[in-house]
């Protein structure tokens, strides 16, 4: 259980977190979403104690982090893989945070073989790929078996079998009744992994709820329609109050109809069909939707202006 | 590929139960333990600093026994001939000389060794910083004065120890060196165990004064730099300042106060010492210095964000 209040981060005179209140709940996987420059990592540090909150406060089962008995058997994170020293060998390297805590030894062995690290425990971490770094900051991460964990970005610089793997693993831990906060800028991610969102944009809250709530409440419906006579059924769907744009592969885009709705107008009008689906509303949709007015950094492409001036935007 | 089966059976499936007591110094202790022995600049280190103060010092004292022979032969080190009659009276002044500096001699080579246990002491906590290590560190063990402290004590007895060996070594190699003139200290004489004891913890508190630094500073260079700079330089720069003679604030007003003057003290009377505190006076002025500098780093490293 991680809770936040009104947690607030300064730099200077940026507000890198800004009023944050959130719960981290057991048993299942929240995901922390947000664009880049959010305050995602800063929040995680903010909950680790390596930064100090302006105002606000965060608490881990209740404590703040340096009042836990057992800081590692209660929560274990990874924030960044290159955190490591990289003249040190993964084995000792987990070792010696392995001593902070009072763990044994033949817990670096498993977490090494977990992580699947045992064949080159003893090289240098320099040497490490990305995907090799990540898996030993999750193997750190789990050193302490801890109940609350949390991962930044654990799938940057993986393979797709390393993502699997971590994915199924967060899943895993999540089903054991711990708590698993994990964050990302990928909805796609998210999507496939989280149970439960917390979005934020330039240090805010924008959302928290479950995956489900949010894709229903931040992205309408639509409907993916494949026809002969596209300028027909947009003009029927047009005229029936729906939206209609075109997708890049030709199809059409229907928003604000059901599919059974789009159907019907369709065999009212006597318009053939080839291919009628319920587009699926993604996360990724939802969330550039929420948070394009939060975005830190925006960038314009080339051209965009003009299309939005002549209206071929949908 | 391990799969989450595998996690499954070594995890478990529920969460275990924590052991009483908390996480402290003694498992801190060994984790920095485990830090400083697992990383190849340490042992790099030491070996340069046991190199550097043993070999300094057998080349003074093996220049020493050379100077002796060429007089005694009747040549200057460059080969010219000394008047006979001038032969005895130079060697016996050189052997005096030599005697009353032996141990001081072949100590010679801390001069440089204090350069290199700065770059150690250092490094134990800026290379924290410079890997990003700090992050994890803090994450494992938030308690902040516990890891400071264990850090300073794992660092403070290794130097000590590598300090005390180095500094016998290099004791007992000078003197076997001059020896051979029989112009060598013996540890029973007045003085000389003091001072290669002294020796050993110049040289530790060299170390943890550039780890205090070190903590303030997050940075290797910037670290290394201002130990140097405080420890070297100064005492060369105090050098410039006006002579005895002086009417005014002048280098022997100030030579006690140099970090360098104060800590050497306990280990050399190569200086005379006339201006200087009492050895062990001298050496608590520079045990001030360091103990400024590692309650500086403490507070910094209690209060900044990691």
């Amino acid at each position: 259980m991680i809770e936040a209040r009104g947690l607030t981060k300064r730099y200077g005179n940026t507000l890198a977190v800004d009023q944050l209140s959130f719960d981290v709940e057991p048993g299942k996987i929240t995901g922390f979403l947000g664009p880049n420059g959010a305050g995602k990592t800063t929040t995680m540090r903010l909950i680790l104690g390596l930064d100090r909150p302006t105002s606000g406060d965060v608490r881990v089962n209740g404590k703040h982090l340096n009042q836990l008995a057992w800081p590692m058997r209660e929560v274990g994170a990874l924030l960044d893989a290159k955190a490591v020293h990289g003249g040190r060998s993964a084995y000792n390297h987990l070792l010696c945070l392995a001593q902070t805590n009072g763990l044994h030894r033949s817990r670096v062995d498993e977490v090494l073989d977990l992580v699947g690290l045992h064949e080159v425990a003893r090289k240098r971490s320099k040497g490490f790929s990305l995907g090799m770094g990540q898996r030993l900051g999750i193997a750190a991460a789990l050193l302490g078996d801890p109940s609350i964990l949390m991962f930044d970005e654990p799938v940057n610089g993986l393979d797709p079998e390393g993502i699997l793997w971590v994915r199924n693993l967060m899943k895993a831990l999540a089903a054991e009744g711990r708590t698993v906060f994990v964050s990302s800028h990928l909805m796609s991610e998210m999507e496939n992994t989280a149970d439960f969102l917390i979005v934020i944009g330039r240090g805010k809250l924008i959302a928290q709820s479950s995956v489900a709530e949010f894709i229903a409440a931040n992205s309408q419906q639509s409907v993916r329609v494949s026809t002969p006579e596209r300028s027909a059924l947009a003009a029927a769907a047009a005229a029936a109050g729906a939206t209609v744009r075109d997708d890049d592969s030709g199809k059409l885009i229907v928003l604000g109809l059901t599919p059974a709705q789009v159907g019907d107008l369709a065999f009212e009008h006597g318009i053939r069909l080839h291919e009628l689906a319920p587009a699926h509303a993604s996360l990724e949709q939802a969330f550039m939707e929420l948070t394009a007015s939060s975005v830190e950094f925006q960038a314009g492409l080339p051209g965009d202006q003009d299309r939005v001036a002549a209206g071929k935007v949908a | 590929m391990t799969s989450v089966a595998a996690h499954e059976r070594l995890v478990g499936g529920a969460v275990a139960p924590h052991p009483p007591g908390r996480a402290g110094f003694v498992g801190t202790v060994r984790s920095e333990f485990t830090k400083l022995w697992s990383v190849r600049s340490t042992y790099w280190t030491l070996l340069a600093l046991l190199i550097v103060c043993v070999g300094i010092g057998a080349l003074f004292c093996w220049g020493q026994t050379a100077r002796l022979a060429s007089i005694s032969s009747g040549t200057t080190l460059r080969g010219g001939p000394i008047p006979a009659g001038a032969v005895h009276s130079i060697l016996i002044q050189r052997e005096d000389q030599t005697r009353s500096m032996a141990t001081t001699i072949s100590l010679f080579g801390l001069l440089f060794g204090q350069l290199i246990i700065v770059v150690l002491g250092s490094l134990v906590i800026t290379s924290e910083y410079s890997t990003g290590m700090i992050r994890t560190s803090l994450t494992s063990m938030p308690r902040r004065g516990t890891i400071f402290a264990a850090k300073a004590f794992v660092f403070g007895v290794v130097a000590l120890v590598t300090g005390l060996v180095t500094s016998f070594l290099a004791f007992f190699v000078g003197q076997a060196i001059l020896s051979s003139w029989h112009v060598n200290d013996t540890l029973g004489q007045t003085d000389v165990l003091r001072s290669v004891i002294g020796g050993g913890l110049f040289l530790c508190v060299c170390g943890l004064l550039s780890f205090g630094i070190g903590a303030m500073l997050r940075h290797s260079a910037g670290a290394i730099s201002a130990s140097i700079g405080l420890l070297f330089v100064v005492f060369i720069l105090s050098n410039f300042l006006p002579g005895p003679p002086s009417g005014w604030f002048g280098q022997t007003d100030i030579d006690k106060w140099i970090p360098f003057f104060a800590g050497s003290r306990l280990w050399e009377n190569a200086l005379g010492g006339v201006h200087l505190f009492s050895p062990w006076t001298s050496f608590g002025v520079f045990c001030a210095y360091a103990a400024a500098a590692m309650i500086g780093g403490l507070v910094l490293f209690l209060r900044r964000d990691a």
